[in-house]
């Protein structure tokens, strides 16, 4: 099946939808599409199928948010006590989670770009969500202090120094909502952090997470594909290779 | 100060379904048609990169900057209301086409008991099935005399589909395109519905099952099934949208033109008359008037509601007196459903915005209501929409949120979990409703809309029915492990459940209890119309859109019938 799948073109789903037969004109798609280099995709795509070590420059990883490697590396060793490696395969280390949340917290998420951000404050009730002045960053900044300075306070360590068994209480704290924060409650850090750390998992590797695509793979999700028309009435299930939205760049 | 430009015949705000539909229809009978739109313009070429989950469905990209305007939310009088600061339990829309862009293509029509609720009930069950806190009220037209205006939506999009389902209205004509495919997973809903008696239909799909070429001359092309459809567009124009239907209608015929980055602060009045509106160019700054011979309000419940209110057209609901129509009966639905986990792996990231099946027992009046404490009911269905990972990570109960135990068996229930869910009509209580809230205000100094709004005591006993009815089905459809949803409580604005908010400026044959009348021309200004889901005085079990794309091309003819004869159209 992967095989097939690959080598279906976008130029193939063109005929099939009619759109090369000159069937439709409506979506204005024709004309990016036709003339398109099947080739070039091809081999922009096994480039990152294989993942690996980043062949050019655009592809190294780094720091935008965290000034501070320690603080970096207790989020790491946090996310990944969320989504650990096991034999199924690469935990939130590995898949590049802790680069995808710092990425993230430089940007619109971290920043609450397109939220509303004005006061006045208040609590309010739960159905009423989100109420705190502060941003993700600002969220991000002052939980992870808190976790290490939680640590130090049960364990004498850093939080980066302790056993896996001692991050779950701490995290666990943070989801109960047992450790105080300003501004914000720790099981709402908690949340947040859960699900920046399945984003990270599971995003498109072009976000910096989900490295390989292997977040992917293990999921049985093929990622971006042009289209399951032909599959889509098969009884067994289908294991198809998956495919970042980057092929689509070239 | 403010710039006034040239007058047109039609300025509309905003330019998604309702206002495409309108642009189109005024455009071809030769009314020049302005469309004042506060986000950007796109179309199909934009969508070519759109298969990103985090994106488009987590982030939002093409939905409304609530940095700049959202709502205030309250549960009851007594609480604060306080601003809904992210996105959650519906997801609005900006940039043209609207929600229409990144809707999911379910399109049903509203049963005919919907548009004659009220005396329906009355005649069936008695004054009193329901307490006087409910504000039932019929519409102001019938299923019948709306059914052409389906039929003519039904065309514009090539509306997929079988008529199978004994319980909806009559239709005067078939489905312009066939259904679309029964997949494996669509047939355990279909054999297991079939085998309890119920009657399952392939769900009307605008995702279209073949290419299409609708009476305008607009092509639409064949869904691909991709998976990534409700939260995106369409990268092959297959799912009926405005800008790959009604807006290049419209363009078409060189009598409308699109304003975008427009943001629309006040309709004028004069006396009895709409004069045009006053916009802000949300890019420059600068404050423009666009002067009019009609004013149509396109742009979604809310902020059609909202402009009336700070424009000061209509007289605002009051829940102490019931006094007053504007933000009267706001809806909304209940989502009533159960998960189900099997032990073989199913292709469930494959699918199609509407592609399901559905069963209406239980919907409207099509069972006896008399020995149940609730009326109306739920549409259920199982869709195949394509599910992605971010946002489904399923665990069977007592599995914990995080850790290995987690990782290992939401990856292992991801391809194993089908879900089947109701969607339970609303009805309108006096306690809910829409108002200006006093203290928040939109980038422009705007007020805010503030919405008060919970569940009611029909809503939790009509959602423990339909939670139950969900249950057996997916028992019957094998799940080793059967989930029912918890019943609600209160209302909660974070999780996301529907963009089916309804109400606040409904329509009716009373000037007393409505705000617009059958053709949604406000009873106060005769050349006003106000178009959307917000005319709906209760909301159904089901979608809105065809229901409400019928009641655009309505009002598109009475807005035609008026600019030649002027007057109240009803
Ligand atoms: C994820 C999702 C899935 C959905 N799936 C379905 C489905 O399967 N079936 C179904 O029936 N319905 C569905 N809906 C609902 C459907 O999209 C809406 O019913 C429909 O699009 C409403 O059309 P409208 O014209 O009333 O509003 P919209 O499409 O929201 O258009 C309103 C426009 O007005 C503009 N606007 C607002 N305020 C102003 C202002 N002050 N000045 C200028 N412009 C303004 C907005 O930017 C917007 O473009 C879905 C919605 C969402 C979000
Ligand atoms: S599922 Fe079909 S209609 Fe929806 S976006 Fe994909 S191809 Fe288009």
């Amino acid at each position: 099946m992967a095989e097939e799948q690959k080598g279906l073109s976008r130029r193939d789903f063109l005929k099939t939808t009619g759109i090369a037969t000159g069937a439709l004109v409506g979506g204005g798609i024709i004309g990016g599409l036709v003339g398109y280099n099947v080739k070039k995709e091809d081999k922009a795509l096994q480039g990152t199928e294989q993942g690996g070590t980043p062949t050019d420059a655009t592809s190294v990883r780094g720091l935008m948010f965290f000034r501070n490697p320690h603080d970096f590396q207790v989020l790491s060793q946090a996310v990944e006590r969320i989504f650990p490696e096991d034999d199924l395969g690469p935990g939130a280390i590995k898949l590049g989670v802790g680069y995808f949340i710092d990425n993230q917290l430089a940007g619109n998420y971290g920043s609450n770009a397109r939220e509303y951000m004005q006061g006045p404050f208040f609590a309010g009730e739960v159905t009423q969500g989100y109420q705190s002045r502060l941003t993700r960053a600002e969220i991000f900044s002052q939980g992870i202090a808190k976790m290490d300075e939680e640590a130090n306070k049960r364990f004498k360590k850093s939080f980066v120094d302790l056993e896996g068994g001692q991050m779950d209480e701490i995290i666990t704290a943070f989801q109960k909502n047992e450790v105080e924060m300003k501004g914000v409650s720790s099981e709402f850090f908690f949340r947040l952090l859960r699900q920046a750390t399945l984003e990270g998992a599971y995003a498109d590797p072009i976000y910096n997470g989900n490295n390989n695509m292997d977040g992917w793979r293990m999921k049985g999700f093929p990622g971006h594909q042009m289209a399951y028309i032909n599959v889509i009435e098969e009884e067994k299930f289908q294991k198809i290779e998956p495919k970042s939205i980057s092929s689509m760049q070239h | 100060m403010a710039k006034t430009l040239d007058k047109v015949d039609v300025v509309l705000v905003g330019v998604g379904w309702t206002g495409g539909i309108i642009a189109a229809e005024c455009a071809k009978a030769g009314l020049k048609v302005v469309g004042l739109e506060r986000g950007n313009t796109r179309n199909t070429a934009d969508y070519v990169m759109v298969h990103d989950e985090y994106r488009y469905a987590i982030r939002y990209e093409l939905m409304q900057d609530l940095s700049r305007e959202t709502i205030t939310f309250r549960n009851t009088r007594k609480m604060r209301a306080l601003p809904m600061r992210q996105m959650g339990s519906f997801l609005l829309g900006e940039g043209l086409g609207g929600s229409g862009t990144h809707w999911n293509g379910m399109t049903y029509r509203f049963l005919p008991y919907d548009f004659q609720i009220k005396s329906m009930t009355d005649k069936k069950y008695g004054k009193n099935k329901l307490s006087a806190e409910y504000l039932l009220q019929d519409w102001g037209i019938t299923y019948d005399e709306l059914e052409p205006y389906f039929t003519k939506f039904d065309k514009t999009i090539g509306l997929s589909g079988e008529d199978k389902n004994p319980f909806w209205g009559k239709r005067s004509e078939d489905f312009p395109t066939p259904p679309m495919k029964r997949t494996p997973i669509l047939k355990k809903f279909e054999d297991a519905t079939t085998s309890l008696g119920y009657h399952p239909y392939m769900l009307p799909s605008a995702n279209l099952s073949q290419p299409y070429e609708n009476p305008d001359g607009e092509s639409i092309g064949a869904c691909q099934y991709c998976g990534f459809c409700e939260r995106f567009g369409c990268e092959y124009g297959a799912k009926s949208s405005p800008e790959v239907t009604v807006v290049p209608t419209a363009m078409k015929t060189g009598n409308f033109e699109v304003t975008v980055h427009a943001n629309v602060v006040e309709v004028m009045k004069s006396g009895n008359k709409v004069t045009g509106v006053r916009y802000i160019d949300t890019q420059s700054g600068a404050e423009y008037i666009q002067p009019a011979e009609m004013v149509i309000l396109t742009s979604y419940v809310l902020n059609n509601a909202k402009l009336l209110m700070v424009s000061k057209i209509g007289e605002q609901y009051n829940p102490d007196t019931g006094r007053g129509t504007l933000g009267k009966n706001y809806g909304y639905q209940i989502e009533p459903g159960t998960t189900g986990f099997f032990e073989e792996p199913m292709n469930v990231f494959m699918g199609a915005g509407a592609l399901g099946m559905t069963i209406d027992d239980f919907n409207g009046d099509s069972f006896d209501h008399s020995d149940v404490d609730f009326i109306h009911g739920a549409s259920i269905t199982l869709s195949q929409t394509g599910v992605r990972p971010i946002q489904t990570n399923p665990v069977p109960p007592d599995v914990p949120v995080w850790g290995a135990e987690f990782k290992k068996q939401s990856i292992l229930n991801y391809p194993r979990t089908l879900s089947v869910y109701g969607q339970g009509a609303s009805m309108p209580h006096r306690e809910n409703f829409l108002s200006l809230d006093p203290d928040y205000r939109d980038a422009y100094g705007v007020p805010l809309l503030q919405m008060t709004y919970n569940f009611t005591e029909q809503d939790r006993n009509l959602h423990q029915f339909i939670t139950d009815r969900t249950a057996e089905i997916m028992k019957e459809m094998g799940a080793k492990t059967v989930v029912p949803g918890n019943p609600i409580s209160d209302y909660d604005i974070v999780p996301y459940q529907s963009t089916h908010n309804t109400g606040g400026t409904i329509m009716g044959s009373d000037p007393g209890t409505s705000v617009v009348n059958n053709y949604l021309q406000h009873w106060d200004a005769e050349n006003l119309f106000v178009v959307g889901a917000g005319n709906f005085p209760h909301n159904g079990g089901y979608n809105p859109t065809a229901t409400v794309g019928a009641l655009a091309y309505r009002a598109a003819e009475g807005i035609i019938k008026y600019s030649k004869n002027g007057g109240s159209l009803v």
